[in-house]
């Protein structure tokens, strides 16, 4: 069964006081078809687990590992991750100007799946994906993320996972800057992707708003760097009770 | 949050850099001193790439132009002495003057009657020696025509292309710059417009170390519209200059100025300088400009510069809009996140950008070939 692997993970930033250790030994195991909510107030190291999985150059790992099936993730450069199965949802989708959206999914789905998808059964897809997450078809005309909403921004993002059918997808705050009626649409998309491909997800959140709609089967608390926390769905809404204070007081 | 990408601004204004109208004219180079680089005209431009063009005596480019006689259309080389030539537009610098200077003999091209296919005119030069080179189209009332200036090979040129848009009438003018290494074009554009009459003018600049274009467009009859497109690629020690100008002298006229343009390598370097007069008389006017530049490496410099001079209140719309991004390292993260490689993610990002323009010129050879001429360029730095 594919699994997300992530051993002792040490991740360093570069920033105008010098180089910070930002992640101090995260574990973290995801099998196929399993939700994890990530958890823990600002600065934890929530973003910074989401884009060293990723690969963004910005992070620099300095221990530890991150496998996927047993290969070497961070042996990958950006773009094998996302096509050996890898998905992160932003929390600031960057524009991409003079790139159509629909430009843009027909070449991310070309570059992933090693071939040009089929016109008839691709313009389908794209169909009705963008009729599940209520996007009016317009849309694919506009170019990438260029004046689209907070809430546009986050629904394209979930249409690229639905279409792109990763094995494990990375969701970054997906829920800020929703409203109750967005929040609602993009965790349909989600639930209905993951259920379709038996999807992994680690969901992002410092909320626990999101976790109505999307049902974790795991939580982890992010504190300092680390997992300071684990548990099931009960943590989530004791952390709803208590907030974040007391991990602080423990520090 | 973070931003990134371009950004822009829009406003209407009067940005008093310089006063557009009063710029002389002469057909005579004597009335134009040495060019340096204190004259505002010149002041982005290496003098050393003028090659020649702003010396007193220039040979003449006749045998390197070429083109098929169609039904319609009308091909002769006049004497520029003829009436006609000068009629459109008088050079306003030193380069344009010592290309109406020496070119004795004008190509006239008159097209006679509606052309449903595009009229290809093609310059094709072979040689560094410093020429001239001056075009006449006439659009006769109600016609309707694209003509394509196709230059390519070696060419160190200095061109006029003057274009009578009659009442009524519709031209699609189509200029490509495609000049091999080496090569020097600086090239004035004069358009006069009728009453009702349609002019869509495109440039396609990507190849040659030095390319300038002065492209004006005079509205001299009411109601006319015109929509001056650019499109532009600088390799590394590739200078490209476009300096568009519409004379809103006519009321209820129309006008959109859009110029995209892409850099890549050190030392490429671009210009635009829009500038739009809207006077006394052009109440109604309705007027738009705007100019992208993507900078796709560190080196590489775009200077844009929109003015918009405004002497009447009566109008409909002014504005423009001016923006220089980078391609950057986020959007790059931004597309590999999604498995598409680094050079498809540059291909993806600087085709979409730039082809929309070669697209509005609905000429399928121009977009296929200048499409495949990106696609090289942007494998190179």
């Amino acid at each position: 069964m594919p699994e997300l692997k992530i051993s002792d993970l040490f991740v360093t930033v570069e920033t105008e006081q010098g180089t910070k250790e930002i992640l101090k030994g995260v574990n973290l195991t995801v099998k196929s078809g399993e939700i994890h909510a990530i958890m823990g107030p600002n600065g934890s190291g929530k973003s910074t687990l989401a884009y060293s999985i990723a690969g963004h150059p910005k992070y620099t790992v300095t221990g530890g590992s991150i496998t996927l099936d047993g290969e070497d993730v961070l042996e990958m450069s950006v773009d094998e991750r996302a096509r050996a199965g890898l998905f992160l949802a932003m929390q600031y989708p960057v524009e991409i100007p003079g790139v159509s959206v629909s430009n843009f999914l027909r070449t991310a789905k070309t570059a992933i799946d090693g071939e040009a998808p089929a016109l008839r059964t691709w313009i389908k897809d794209v169909k009705s994906a963008m009729e599940g997450l209520r996007m009016d078809p317009a849309f694919a005309e506009r170019n990438v993320n260029e004046g689209f909403s907070g809430g546009e921004k986050k629904r394209h993002e979930i249409l690229q996972m639905e279409l792109l059918k990763p094995k494990f997808a990375v969701l970054d705050e997906t829920d800020s800057g929703l409203d109750v009626d967005a929040l609602k649409i993009v965790s349909e998309g989600v639930n209905r992707v993951h259920a379709a491909n038996n999807m992994g997800v680690i969901l992002i959140t410092h909320y626990t708003r999101i976790l109505n709609y999307i049902k974790p089967d795991y939580v982890h608390v992010f504190v300092d760097g680390k997992v300071a926390e684990e548990g099931g769905p009960e943590l989530a809404a004791r952390l709803e009770a208590e907030g974040y204070d007391r991990y602080a007081k423990a520090n | 949050m973070d931003q990134h990408g371009l950004t822009e601004h829009t406003h209407s204004s009067f940005v008093p850099l310089q006063i557009r109208s009063e710029r002389p004219k002469s057909k005579s180079i004597t009335d134009f001193p040495a060019i340096d680089n204190r004259q505002d005209l010149w002041k982005y431009v290496n003098l050393d790439k003028l090659a020649g063009l702003d010396s007193d005596v220039l040979s003449e480019y006749t045998n390197q132009v070429s083109f098929q006689q169609v039904s319609g259309v009308g091909f002769a080389w006049i004497e520029s002495t003829d009436p006609r030539v000068g009629s459109v537009g008088i050079p306003e610098d030193r380069v344009a003057a010592a290309t109406y200077t020496n070119a004795s003999r004008t190509l006239l091209i008159e097209i006679n009657s509606d052309q449903t296919e595009p009229v290809f005119l093609n310059i094709s030069g072979d040689s560094k020696e410093a020429s001239a080179l001056h075009i006449l189209v006439i659009a006769k009332k109600h016609t309707h025509a694209t003509l394509v200036l196709q230059h390519q090979g070696l060419g160190v040129l200095g061109e006029i292309v003057e274009l009578d848009v009659q009442d009524e009438a519709t031209l699609n003018l189509v200029s490509v710059q495609n000049w091999d290494a080496g090569s020097t074009h600086i090239s004035a554009h004069f358009a006069k417009l009728g009453r009702n009459a349609n002019l869509k003018h495109t440039t396609a600049s990507f190849g040659g170390d030095f390319v300038r274009i002065t492209p004006v467009t005079t509205f001299a009859g009411a109601g006319a519209e015109v929509e001056m497109n650019g499109v532009y690629f600088a390799n590394s020690g590739q200078y490209i200059e476009n300096r568009p100008f519409v004379d809103h002298a006519s009321p209820n006229c129309k006008s959109r100025v859009t110029y995209k343009g892409a850099l890549s390598g050190a030392k490429a370097h671009t210009v635009w300088i829009g500038d739009v007069l809207i006077r006394v008389a052009a109440e109604g006017t309705d007027t738009y400009e705007l100019n992208r530049n993507l900078l796709l490496t560190d080196g590489a410099r775009a200077d844009s510069v929109p003015n918009l001079e405004i002497e009447t209140g009566e109008i409909q719309g002014a504005g423009h809009a001016s923006a220089s991004g980078r391609f950057d390292d986020e959007q790059l993260f931004y597309l590999e996140a999604r498995g598409i490689p680094e050079s498809e993610a540059r291909r993806l990002v600087v085709l979409g950008f730039l082809v929309e323009i070669l697209q509005r010129t609905g000429v399928d050879s121009v977009i296929e070939q200048m499409t495949a001429v990106l696609e090289k360029k942007l494998e190179e730095r």
